[in-house]
């Protein structure tokens, strides 16, 4: 049964080019799904100064496509997500060699800023490398690859909190809105909010990572933590922070809640905070 | 003073006007500006953020010159991305404000009367623009696209070595812009956040 016959090659050259293309279209091109979402956002915003500031990242996703240029100036961390199939052997060299070098001609040819530095000394290391890959391992014998360039204004907000188990729903919501008023103005609202509930420490950390990549309107399966999304909305949505913290009805575009069971001592929670410009591609090779 | 501060509550309720302002700024223009208001700046503006703010201090505080003349001018917390061929500057939106508030009131107490940036500002720095009547506006965070349309020209002015945190002259035309705080001591965060919030305080 373990025939080589069985696995399919993928040449590091085919990732190396795909990283690349998809960083710079994924920082340039707002996808469509979030236009959408902002333009739905200028009808519901009721603040005049909201609705311009929701005018102006329409006018600004138009202004990035006509002139291939970075939606924002802080393209980010590459945050890069694959999905490897099983029966998929990689060629050429090491898979995550292939990233970092996707992203550093991505970042180069793209005229991407590089915003990866030295932690103590600010010292930027120049190719905006080394970038967070996180993979997993699947069925089937494809490779799908998700990039998600991130930027430090919102990344900023995110936090992990080992709750106690009493605390329940109501402590997740309070831990929620806590975050997102501490934040106010600085992740650059309408933000999308990801809450990753349950496993462990870093396993919540990743769902709500995860739950910010949900395309916005999308309702968890789970009809009670469907509930609680828009449960969620609605209360950040009544904080009038609104559009760029200047006040206003329309604080986050949207909240995704991933969650699994978790160890009986405890109640991990992680929010996420995604900036308006909500920067995703994916492509499977 | 009432009367001034009137018009700075952050209650207009329509963009039928736009004031176009231009740089330096002089004091007579400044006091007329309120929060909440939209303006449209033009004339020459400095970018600086974290590495050229703690240069400006060391200089200062070895009594060396700034590069630029801070009277009346506009400081715009600024990294932009590379200008590809054939443009003046590359995506230029504001960066978090906060980080240069721990320099701000000395800058200002030595005649800088505008700040662009994104985010809020402290106490201190919020009490030097009331003392010394200075404003703080805020650019569009991620709008840095559009941004760089209203930029005429770009010229770095001091330390290049520093990459996207150099010193650079940028001449502006009708930047689109929202006053956060006035001098009358009224900040858009504050008043524009209280007008819509609709549920409890966390």
């Amino acid at each position: 049964m373990r025939g080589e016959e069985t696995m399919r090659d993928i040449h590091t050259d085919e990732i190396i080019s795909a990283i690349e293309n998809l960083f710079i279209d994924a920082n340039i091109n707002l996808p469509e799904n979030v236009y959408k979402a902002i333009s739905d956002a200028v009808e519901k915003e009721r603040s005049p100064v909201g609705k311009e500031v929701l005018k102006e990242l329409l006018r600004n996703a138009d202004a990035a496509r006509q002139e291939h240029m970075p939606i924002c100036q802080d393209t980010g961390v590459a945050v890069t997500f694959l999905e490897v199939g099983q029966d998929v052997h990689i060629v050429g060299g090491g898979l995550a060699e292939a990233v970092s070098e996707g992203v550093r001609r991505a970042y180069k040819k793209g005229y991407l800023r590089k915003s990866c530095c030295h932690p103590f000394s600010r010292k930027n290391t120049g190719d905006n490398t080394p970038p967070v890959i996180h993979a997993k391992i699947v069925p089937g014998d494809k490779l799908k690859i998700t990039v998600l360039p991130k930027g430090g204004g919102s990344e900023n907000y995110g936090e992990v909190r080992m709750l106690v188990p009493a605390q329940g729903r109501d402590g997740v919501k309070t831990f929620v809105l806590e975050m997102v008023k501490k934040g106010g103005p600085n992740p650059c609202p309408p933000i999308i909010v990801g809450v990753g509930i349950g496993g462990n420490f870093e396993t919540s950390a990743m769902l709500s990572k995860e739950a910010i990549m949900v395309p916005i309107g999308e309702r968890n399966a789970d009809e009670e933590l469907a509930a609680m999304e828009m449960e969620l909305l609605g209360e950040i949505n009544r904080t009038g922070i609104g559009p760029q913290g200047y006040g206003g009805t329309v604080t986050a575009l949207d909240v995704h809640i991933r969650m699994v069971p978790c160890h009986l001592a405890s109640l991990p929670v992680a929010v996420n905070i995604q900036c308006h410009a909500h920067r995703i591609r994916e492509m499977v090779l | 003073m009432t009367g001034k501060a009137r018009r700075t509550d952050g209650k207009r309720n329509s963009y039928s006007m736009e004031k176009k302002i231009r740089t330096p700024l002089e004091g007579d223009v400044i006091r007329l500006l309120g929060a909440g208001e939209k303006v449209l700046l033009s004339g020459y503006i400095y970018t600086a953020r974290d590495a050229a703010h703690k240069r400006f201090a060391e200089t200062i505080k070895a009594g060396g010159q700034l590069p630029l003349e801070l009277k009346g001018q506009v400081i715009y917390y600024c990294g932009p991305s590379p200008a590809p061929p054939g443009r003046v500057i590359g995506s230029c939106g504001p960066t978090t404000s906060s980080r240069m508030d721990a320099y701000a009131p000395k800058l200002i107490s030595l005649g800088l009367k505008g700040m662009i940036g994104k985010g809020r500002r402290s106490p201190a720095v919020r009490d030097a623009m009331k003392q010394h009547e200075a404003v703080y506006f805020g650019a569009t965070g991620g709008a840095g696209a559009l941004i760089s349309r209203s930029v005429v020209s770009a010229e770095v002015i001091a330390y290049e070595d520093l990459g996207p945190e150099a010193v650079v002259r940028l001449e502006v035309r009708d930047m689109p812009l929202f006053v956060i705080n006035d001098i009358y001591g009224n900040d858009l965060y504050e008043t524009g956040v209280e007008r819509y919030r609709s549920g409890p305080l966390y």
